[in-house]
């Protein structure tokens, strides 16, 4: 069974995918430009969300910290377009902030190469840091995620009170330009709509090749059981810091992706609230699932669109209600609905054997699984 | 007591040597200056009341536990309790837990395939590759441990027995040149027990082995050589009728059993 290559499984996924894949590049032909522009947004996020899905769904270490590294990347490219649309100018909000000349580290961002790299690399660096005090020192659990939560009130205070530098509460808005084309057009609307579903095309590649390899393995070998990993010889540490530098440069890709098509970055979307729902996107569409993710990511911020144009006071009390109902009745998500007649399979094949041990985790999904991980851990420790 | 080694009676053939290891929990000391030498090739079994520190013992060896003084020589020159678990587990040392304690979300093949001997950094595992030479040594082992019908299971969802069968399969692909097994048996059924016990003599053959066991019957069928620890210290060496004979082994072993009853009577 395991060696056999094309399964109908495998055929069956692969039409999906060539589907959904055909469906979002034809989605310029059948979308207005609104709607375009709204899914453009949604696939950015979703890139942000795969990422997150690395370090929460498959190593088993929840990051509320995200929105930082999405907000890096985000005010990376911000600031490349502010340049350009100042055009050798300072920048307004600078001149009004009593500055009257452009700081050291503005300037490189002249470089559209220099601000996509630095887009991506800043958020790398943050969490290579930050993972190597944690990690490193075995600080996991809820003590690193309070740990990304400070990093997240910590960064936004710094670009709140920074005014003269990044714009402050009111972040960096009002650009015109990218490699010369205008942001305006809707021709470079569908090529920007374009160039985000490729980007996400690539970055679920890459999850897919990570997560499917021996890393992968060992990734969740680790989340199972980090001791146990590291009696076998693994170093728990490298691979979480590894799967947290992926993750973060995901999310700084995405926040880049995000400033082209929203036109504007400010602290609020990098803050405590959007970092929590980067969680809820992946927690919702089923954590330790590629797909989920993105399902995720795309239908929640839709649905969020939809309502709140419709009841603005509505959308908070219902993602409350759903994450809840999540949690309770669906654990592995929306991707875990797919997988249920299979798991039910394999739960009857399992009880007809009556070895009745280890049934709990029939359902073999992600969360179930870590249950039973904690338990191995517990019963190392002891 | 046996007199402590001489410093210059070092043999070639002993891999691990432990040398007046202390280890003190919270002013508790669990060892108060245990001393063990295993042979090259040797299957040694650790006998001992309960909290003799057996298991600490163990746990000294692979690292768990950072001893407050004493040393744990492998090869004869590097010291263990100057180095991480998992450095110690690429050094060669294979740690079997009490309780089984398996990846509940991988299969037993995924299981296999990562504890097998191989290059453990990042970069190696993100390109590596099975060879045909690695899946014929999975199938082996797969079969050796009796799970070939179960490769693709998920292992939470097999049964207790399996899960002890899968790791000391995990160890094995490790291919450490010690393995220290803590209650291998416990838990099993007395057929899958001197399985276990057969098994354990094969790999002796190759391998050097510490089993931490507390079946006298297991014992007395498959060891060679016993070392019996009490309160922490080295109480008696020898082969399995040598230690049962030995005045100081009775004593502690019936004294507690006097006690045992005694604490049942009243009870």
């Amino acid at each position: 069974m395991p060696f056999a290559y094309w399964t109908p499984r495998r055929i069956w996924l692969l039409v999906g995918y060539a589907a959904a894949v055909s469906a979002l590049l034809c989605a310029p032909l059948y979308l207005n430009d609104f709607r375009l522009n709204l899914l453009a947004k949604f696939l950015a996020l979703a890139v942000a969300a795969l990422g997150l899905d690395l370090i929460w769904g498959y190593t088993g270490i929840l990051s509320l910290g995200h929105g930082v590294f999405f907000g890096l990347g985000a005010y990376a490219m911000a600031m490349h377009l502010k340049l350009a649309a100042s055009g050798g100018k300072l920048p307004d909000f600078m001149s009004w902030s009593g500055l009257t000349k452009l700081p050291w580290f503005w300037r490189p961002f002249e470089s559209p190469a220099f601000a996509m790299l630095a887009g991506v690399l800043l958020p790398v660096a943050l969490a290579l840091l930050l993972g190597w005090f944690t990690f490193r020192n075995r600080i996991k659990g809820v003590y690193f995620t309070i740990l990304t939560q400070a990093l997240v009130i910590i960064t936004t205070t710094l670009f709140v009170g920074q005014q003269a530098y990044t714009g402050g509460t009111n972040g960096i808005t009002g650009y015109s330009t990218l490699f010369g084309f205008k942001l305006a057009d809707p021709q470079t609307k569908v090529w920007l709509y374009l160039l985000t579903a490729v980007v996400l095309f690539a970055a679920f590649a890459l999850c897919r090749y990570l997560t499917g390899s021996r890393f992968g393995r060992v990734l969740r070998a680790i989340r199972d059981g980090e001791n146990r990993a590291r009696f076998i010889g693994y170093n728990p540490a490298l691979y979480q810091m590894t799967a947290f530098c992926v993750s973060a440069g995901l999310a700084g890709l995405a926040g880049m992706l995000f400033v082209l098509h929203v036109g504007i970055i400010s602290p609020s979307m990098m803050g405590i609230v959007p970092s929590i729902e980067m969680v809820l996107w992946v927690a919702i569409g089923g954590r330790g699932t590629l797909i989920g993710a993105v399902l995720g990511a795309v239908l929640m911020n839709g649905a969020k669109s939809v309502l709140s144009e419709t009841y603005p006071e509505l959308w908070t009390l219902l993602i409350g209600l759903l994450f809840v109902a999540v949690v309770v009745f669906m654990p592995r998500g929306l991707a875990g609905i797919a997988g249920l007649p299979a798991a039910l399979r394999r739960r009857r094949e399992r009880t007809d054997e009556s070895d009745g041990v280890g049934t709990e985790n029939g359902l073999g999904n992600a969360a179930g699984a870590e249950a039973g991980g904690a338990e191995g851990v517990r019963h190392s420790a002891v | 007591m046996r007199p402590a080694q001489k410093p210059g009676a070092r043999k070639v053939s002993d891999i691990l040597r432990c040398e007046a290891v202390v280890v003190d929990f919270d002013g508790f000391k669990a060892l108060q200056g245990m001393n063990l030498t295993l042979r090259q090739g040797e299957l040694r079994f650790l006998i001992g009341p309960n909290g003799a520190g057996k298991t600490t013992l163990l746990d000294v060896i692979c690292g768990k536990v950072k001893p407050a003084s004493g040393r744990v020589l492998f090869r004869g020159e590097i010291d263990l309790t100057r180095k991480r678990e998992h450095r110690i587990a690429e050094l060669g040392i294979g740690r079997k837990f009490q309780a089984p304690s398996i990846f509940p979300s991988l299969t037993v093949r995924e299981h296999l395939e990562i504890a097998m001997r191989q290059n453990r950094s990042v970069f190696a595992t993100l390109t590596a590759r099975m060879s045909s030479e690695d899946e014929d040594r999975m199938a082996a082992q797969l079969k050796m441990i009796g799970l070939e019908a179960k490769a693709g299971r998920l292992a939470g969802s097999l049964s207790h027995g399996e899960k002890q069968w899968l790791e000391i399969g995990m160890m094995l692909m490790q291919e450490p040149d010690v393995l220290l097994l803590d209650e291998p048996a416990a838990g099993m059924t007395d057929r899958e027990t001197e399985k276990t016990g057969i098994l354990l003599r094969e790999i002796a053959r190759r391998q050097s082995v510490i089993v931490v066991e507390h079946d006298m019957e297991f014992v007395r069928n498959f060891a060679s050589a016993v070392t019996v620890m009490h309160e922490g210290r080295l109480l008696a060496e020898g082969s399995v009728d040598e230690v049962q004979n030995d005045e100081r082994v009775m004593e502690v072993y019936l004294g507690r059993r006097r006690d045992a009853d005694a604490d049942r009577s009243t009870a």
